[in-house]
Formats: structure tokens, sequence, C-alpha cells
């Protein structure tokens, strides 16, 4: 694999690697030449026009840039995009597999959980990544579980009874 | 936010990725990225370098991600291993449950999956949350070259802030917890948050109870030094006597002599102190009665 990659660079004129990476993302793959200091965050939003994810902080402090790695939330800020080459992607324009929404989308507009909307893909995604490890999360566990994401409008308490109430639990919608 | 041009290598061995590195002027190893991305974004030195030329990934090489048990030699934690590996994994719960949840006690979710253990040993942030717990249950750092290997205790990696003894070509490949006879371990950490925050303090204590008595007993400190520091008068008081409120008390007063805080924007020197005082008592207390966990 790594001799593969190594030797699967190009060096263009202006003396600069590039390489050829294919990612899978939402289930398809693409393929994009890449410089080295592409990061993940860019390659999805300038290669393959997902801008579903978000650009914050860039950083890693604020989660909004929050994709699924391999099923793991990480923010695709830090990571460049030749080291998640063979790696399976999801991104908010991904959470739904079918042609309604995924759960959590549904309770997060139903339960006010928007507002900006700025922080609300990498919140989703790392609330997917919860459920899917923990199908019945306590609200202090919710808390934990979104800690890597920074909502400056909500205060947080609708986004973490949309979560609750997506998990099947009943909570009362104000 | 763009980084600077750098190659790329993606070796699949540590003997490649240790040629890579002294073949190669301006090389630094990547794994997470945590640390070296947020650097490079900043414009802040990399090992001195003002950018790195190179990085040399360690995505390809499988073996230092491993979490095992190795009979005879203790808990083998692959400097790979990311904190959350370290967080869920059954084996560090089963045994030093501590270490689980000094990696769980660390930034958030998202830089967990990402962040590696070796990573967070030889970025030698002061306030780094695994070397206490580590150095306190006496953890070895295997450090790997193509010219050789060579295994030093952990607390012997820090040279000063930001500083480690690594030698160019060398690679943190494995951090080893070995069998012992330690009968419970702790790991406080004081955050101004309780997510996304450094420690402003943190205390790691491993020991032997026999009867009432602490029979041996390892005390570490994190963020009061410019390395993570062991606590060898702390240690010595202790050692051979009953952990009654008193003791302890005393234990917790040579604790706050015994470190060498700084003020900054997190906290001041003499709320470092006290604290140190506060969680030393609360990690031994903790060891004595939960062991590891």
């Amino acid at each position: 694999m790594s001799s593969m990659l190594s030797e699967k660079f190009l060096i263009d004129n202006d003396g600069i690697q590039r390489f050829l990476v294919t990612i899978n993302v939402n289930g398809i793959d693409y393929t994009r030449m890449v410089k080295a200091n592409t990061v993940l965050v860019n390659f999805l939003r300038d290669e393959l026009d997902l801008t579903g994810t978000k650009r914050g902080c860039e950083m890693g402090d604020c989660g909004s840039c929050t994709v699924l790695v391999d099923g793991k939330p990480m923010n695709s800020c830090l990571m460049l995009a030749v080291e998640a080459e063979g790696k399976q992607i999801i991104t908010i324009e991904g959470v739904s597999t079918s042609e309604n929404l995924d759960v959590l989308q549904e309770k997060f507009l139903e339960y006010g959980a928007i507002q900006c909307g700025y922080c609300s893909a990498g919140m989703i995604l790392s609330a997917k990544a919860l459920l899917t490890r923990n199908p019945h999360p306590t609200y202090e566990e919710v808390q934990e579980g979104i800690s890597g994401n920074i909502c400056r409008c909500t205060g947080y308490v609708n986004i973490i009874r949309a979560i609750l109430a997506a998990s099947g639990q009943e909570v009362e919608n104000y | 936010m763009y980084l600077p041009d750098f190659d790329y290598y993606a070796p699949e061995s540590v003997k490649g990725v240790s040629e890579m590195l002294l073949e190669r002027e301006g090389s630094v190893i990547l794994s997470g990225g945590t640390d070296l991305m947020t650097k490079m974004k900043n414009g802040l030195p990399v090992n001195g370098m003002a950018a790195p030329k190179a990085l040399i990934s360690l995505k390809n090489v499988h073996r230092m991600k491993k979490i095992e048990y190795v009979k005879g030699k203790g808990v083998v934690i692959g400097g790979a291993a990311t904190c959350n590996d370290i967080a869920y994994s059954e084996i560090l719960h089963e045994r030093y449950n501590s270490v689980s949840g000094a990696a769980q006690s660390m930034a958030a979710n998202q830089v967990r999956n990402a962040g590696t253990v070796a990573g967070n040993i030889v970025a030698a942030v002061p306030s780094a949350d695994m070397p206490p717990i580590l150095i306190a249950l006496n953890a070895e750092a295997k450090l790997e070259s193509a010219k050789g290997e060579r295994v030093l205790p952990l607390e012997e990696v820090f040279a000063g802030p930001g500083r480690t003894v690594l030698e160019r070509g060398e690679v943190l490949t494995e951090v080893v917890i070995p069998d012992q006879a330690m009968t419970g371990s702790a790991y406080f950490k004081y955050a101004l948050r309780k997510a996304g925050a450094l420690a402003v303090v943190g205390v790691a204590a491993a020991l032997q109870m026999e009867g009432g008595v602490i029979k041996d007993i390892r005390v570490a400190f994190g963020a009061v030094g410019p390395v993570p520091m062991r606590a060898p008068k702390v240690e010595a008081f202790l050692k051979g006597k009953e952990a009654t409120e008193d003791n302890l008390d005393a234990a917790a007063d040579i604790a706050r002599q015994e470190c060498k805080p700084i003020t900054d924007h997190r906290a001041s020197e003499e709320y470092r102190r006290d604290m140190v005082g506060v969680f030393t008592k609360r990690a031994v207390k903790k060891a004595i009665a939960q062991g590891h966990n």
C-alpha cells in the first residue's frame, strides 16, 4: 500500500509532489490528483463540492468540519487528503441513506436545534457516531458525545434534546 | 487556511520511517496530526524547524497501532494507538482502567480519534495527560531507529518543554506498562472545562497496599513543572506508612512543596501548588479504594 502510495506521485513543473488518491465519500469512490498539503475538508469542499462540511476554526477545536472516517468522528481540518486514501468518509450529505432525512436531521428541525446552522453538520455527525456506539445515551452521555462541537447560538439544550429524541426517548418539545 | 507545501511519504515499516527521517533533511513524523497540523497552520516551529520539508506518515505502520498484553512483559501500547483506542481498550479496562480514564479526559472525541499516545509523549507539552499515569505505572518507552533500538523509563524521554531525548531517526514505537506488584493506580486531572481543556494540574499515583500499609508508591505530576515529573519526596514519605488522614495531609503538603508550577493564563502558581496537594491526596485514596479502576 505505502510503496504504492509513495510511488504513486508525480512531480510537477513546480517541483511539488502530486498524488493520485481514491477516497470513498458517502459510498462513492472519488479519485483526484492532490498536493500533499491538501486538507480533507478542502478536498471535500473544493474538489467534490460537498460544501455541507464547514470550515470553522480549522484548528481542531470547534468541530464544524466533523466527518465520519471509517465510522469515527474526526476533524477533517486536521487530516490530509493523502492520509484519507482508502478510507470511508461520511459527510452530512451522506448521513441519510434514503430519500428522507435521517432521524437526527428530522429531530434537529423538530426541536429547534438549528439556528444559524453552521455547527449542525458536525453536530449531527458526532451524534450519529454516538448513537451508533450507544443507542440509548443519557443526557450526560450526549453532552460528552458532542463536547467536541461548539455551538454559539442554541446553548446546546435543544441540540441535546433533539439527540435524545432521535434515540427514541420521549422528550418534551417546548 | 492552507498549509505550506511539503513532501509526503508513507513507508510500511518502522525501519522505512526511520530511514526516511535520516535521509531527508527537515523531515518529521506525521502520526495523528492534531499537534503537527495546528503548529504548521499557525506557522510555529516543529522540532526547531520553521517549516518541515517532508512529512513521514505512520499510516501504514500497522504494528504501531496495536494494544496487546504480552505475557511476561506487560501491556504493550503501540505508539500510534489513538487516545480513543486507549480509552476503549478492553485490555486496559481490565488491567489499568486509570490509563483509559486519562486518555478519556483529553480534548474531545474527534481529537481523541486522531491523536496518538506517542504524539502525546513526544510533543512534550508539560500538561499532557498520558505521561503522569504512565510514569506512575513505571512505563517504558521503546525507541527504534534504522540503527538500533533502546528502551528508556518514560520519565527520561522528556528533556524540557517541547523537547525530548529522541535523536533524529528515532521513532517511539511502544509504551510498555510492565507487570507489577502495584495494587492500584489513579489519575486526577483538573481543567477549566470538562472537555477540550488542558490540565491545570494532573496528578497520578500507583501504589501497592499490604495490610493497611503503603508498601510501595509512585507519584507523578503533570502541568506543574517544565516536564512531567516524579515526586520522590512524597513517595519516600508515604512508603511504609498507613494511609491515615494525617499522613495523607502531610503528603499533600510535601507535594505542594515538591512541585514546580508557574503562573500562566490558566492558573496561578499558588493555586496550582494548592491543587497538587488536594489531588495527590485524592489520587492516593482512589488508588487504595478502587485498585486500578
